[in-house]
């Protein structure tokens, strides 16, 4: 049998949508309020069937839209209640206004979000697209590789979005994982409920003892002072997300961190990615390994906050690095992860690594280890100084030409 | 929370010093009350006067007053009778005059004189 | 030294069950101690379409996450198919393809250019119509598809499907009853 690393944990078969619901229905949030969309549908339908046979006492409010479902997820934290939501693709983007308000009235508010492209053209496979298109709504967002971190960072987001009072959203790439049945671990429900702990907020609307107002206006003399307080969060959710994160390691036995590193510390040669292609990058690493090149992989697990000062210190020693995006922005120039990584090793005073940006899987597009060892090739010349690192985006398994 | 707790807040608010992103509560929070620091009365062009003589105590004016400004007191058997207006918020909207029963009219608006 | 990776393509029609084959097959596998994936592949949704799932089995922890280009095995649900949809896509010489058909295996690899040595074939269909009562191949299928592998214990994955589908059906024990025959049946009848 397949061992556990928690004493009391249970090996399971079960697909991305699925642990997330269970996570969900292990936390048993006060206000669940969410609309069905592929390939996120299963998770709140899977929730709202928990809701329906009594096995948790959350509300289900069904709702007639994502910006709905936004909204009284909002009012529902707002009044102080544990609120939870989940989505994709088009409907965190038209949860959109509503997005910015969760993170402005700092509530810690958590989402089970899967990646999915965005249309036009209608595409319901899996990219980033859609919350790399959220990443400045002061959303803290965890990406998970598989199953088995989806469960586990739903767990913690709990924690850490009421902590740091910051709204929290934890993904999957669609279908790739949330439809993909793989081995997990759960723990649990009296652990996780512990673990998680009872939702006191400081204030809330229903306390009809200290009231307040919540959401006025703010013109030219406090806007930016309560923005700047989002942004303040922000760097101060860094400690919080790993205090959260040890807290998780000695109750349940799994490490996490803001990043991972897998075969980095003595890399020349590093990929930089985000999401399942990095369990795909891992089976690549570790076949050069055993032909003696030194290939390593950094996996970004935490994207909001973003990393910067860490990264920094893992990828200084490294020559050459490919960060590969699952998203375009459309900039004319560069993309979401490789303009955060650049900016923090320039801002860091470094000249090296050179450092290659490449988009990939788009709309569901397939990356597999015969891409990924492309990359290392790529690199392995740029390392060797046989080629200089291109200044354009390049792209991974796409017809250009 | 206290009223001069409330005061003492929102006096800092509304009047020179700006608090920082340190000092000011998180998440676009205003204390309850505020209003009571807004002076509005200041810009009335009417203003209502009451007439004790006439008045019923039917307290039409008070729930329909929409800046809460007829103030009420509990009388000798403890229950609501009017006090008089707040001419500190009053911003002489008419409301009361208006809403007051038309055979009683113990409301009357009066030009403001500046 | 570990085992090298066991990959299984499914191909089956919109409805015949291609996608559960695969989870069950999957969860069954789980039991016997090995790591294992699931994952269908999505496209047109409607009933008759031409549908294809997946498996990885593997004693280690599997991380990848891409598509199964080289299948060890294939199982095609719908012999149908077989004029319509490249089923053999990246079935090497060592490749085996199970059939749910009552023609014979030397027939079939004639008809999918391939050698009959590689050529598995049951008639899921029959066994599915006289234990369970429709004609629903996936079941039946995944008894095949284990005889076939050969290391995996038939008895480990006929308690679990029970188990499991005890969980769904457990106010119609025939249909419980009639998969897990169907199971044992292929299991018994798959020939080369």
């Amino acid at each position: 049998m397949i061992k556990t690393i928690y004493s009391k944990g249970k090996i399971v078969a079960k697909t991305g949508n699925e642990v997330m619901a269970e996570a969900m229905r292990q936390i048993e949030p006060d206000v669940v309020a969410a609309y069905p969309i592929t390939p996120a549908t299963e998770i709140v339908q899977i929730f709202s069937q928990f809701v329906a046979d009594g096995v948790v006492k959350s509300e289900y409010v069904a709702v007639e839209s994502e910006h709905s479902a936004m909204s009284a997820t909002i009012a529902a934290s707002a009044a102080g209640a544990r609120a939870m939501t989940g989505t994709s693709s088009q409907g965190l983007s038209l949860m959109w206004e509503m997005l910015y308000i969760a993170s402005g009235l700092r509530l810690p508010i958590v989402m089970a979000e899967v990646n999915r492209a965005l249309s036009a053209p209608v595409n319901i496979h899996g990219d980033q697209s859609d919350t790399m298109g959220a990443r400045d709504a002061g959303w803290i967002q965890i990406y998970s590789e598989n199953s088995q971190e989806a469960y586990d960072n739903m767990i913690q987001a709990v924690k850490i979005a009421e902590k740091a009072k910051l709204p929290a959203l934890v993904t999957t790439d669609g279908f790739i994982i949330s439809h993909c049945m793989e081995v997990v671990e759960t723990y649990p429900d009296a652990d996780v409920k512990v673990f998680v702990g009872e939702y006191k907020p400081d204030r809330y609307l229903l306390d009809i003892k200290k009231p307040y107002t919540l959401g006025a206006i703010d013109l030219q003399d406090y806007y930016f002072e309560h923005r700047y307080q989002i942004a303040k969060a922000m760097i101060d959710a860094k400690s919080i997300i790993l205090d959260v994160a040890r807290d998780f390691e000695k109750t349940f036995g799994r490490e996490y961190d803001l990043y991972e590193k897998y075969m980095l510390d003595d890399a020349e040669i590093a990929i930089v990615v985000i999401g399942s292609a990095a369990g795909t990058t891992k089976v690549v690493v570790k076949e050069l390994r055993e032909k003696g090149i030194k290939a390593g992989l950094l996996k970004i697990r935490v994207y909001r906050p973003f990393p910067s000062q860490q990264i920094v210190e893992d990828l200084k020693h490294v020559k050459a690095v490919a960060v590969l995006d699952r998203a375009d922005s459309c900039s004319g120039a560069f993309n979401p992860v490789y303009s955060d990584v650049a900016a923090s090793l320039y801002s860091a005073g470094l000249t090296s690594p050179k450092i290659i940006n490449y988009v990939y899987g788009l709309g569901g597009r397939e990356i597999n280890t015969e891409h990924i060892s492309g990359v290392y090739e790529k690199l392995k010349r740029i390392a060797s100084g046989i080629e200089k690192p291109s200044n354009q985006v390049e792209y991974i398994n796409a017809r250009i030409k | 929370m206290k009223k001069e707790e409330i005061e003492e807040c929102h006096s800092e608010h509304i009047h020179d010093k700006k608090l920082t992103a340190v000092e000011l509560p998180v998440g676009d929070i205003v204390e309850a009350g505020t209003a009571v620091s807004f002076h509005t009365g200041s810009w009335r062009s009417q203003r209502p006067v009451w007439n004790k003589e006439k008045c019923i105590n039917c307290l039409v004016c008070w729930i329909s007053c929409p800046d809460s400004c007829i103030k009420i007191i509990p009388d000798e058997k403890k229950v609501s009778v009017i006090d008089g207006i707040d001419y500190e918020h009053c911003k002489g909207c008419g409301i009361c005059a208006r809403e007051c029963p038309p055979k009683i009219k113990a409301i009357a608006m009066e030009q403001e004189k500046k | 030294m570990a085992e090298k990776m066991i990959e299984v393509r499914w191909h089956g029609r919109g409805g015949q069950g291609a996608k559960t084959a695969a989870l069950l097959f999957a969860e069954a596998v789980l039991t016997t101690g090995k790591y294992i994936q699931a994952f269908p592949e999505y496209g047109p949704e409607r009933m008759g379409a031409p549908v294809r799932s997946f498996n990885r089995v593997s004693e280690e922890p599997i991380t990848i996450h891409s598509d199964i280009i080289n299948p060890e095995y294939v199982i095609i649900l719908d012999p149908s198919l077989i004029d319509s949809v490249p089923v053999t896509d990246g079935v090497d010489r060592v490749g085996k393809v199970i059939v749910n058909t009552s023609f014979s295996a030397l027939d079939v690899a004639q008809k999918l250019g391939i050698f009959a040595s590689q050529v598995y074939v049951v008639n899921a269909s029959k066994i599915a119509v006289e234990t369970i009562g429709s004609d629903i191949p996936n079941t039946p299928m995944l008894g095949a598809l284990v005889k076939v592998i050969g290391t995996l214990d038939i008895n480990g994955v006929l308690e679990d499907t029970k188990v499991k589908l005890t969980a769904k059906f457990r106010h119609k024990p025939e249909v419980i009853e009639g998969n897990l025959a169907s199971i044992k049946r292929a299991f018994d009848e798959v020939t080369n």
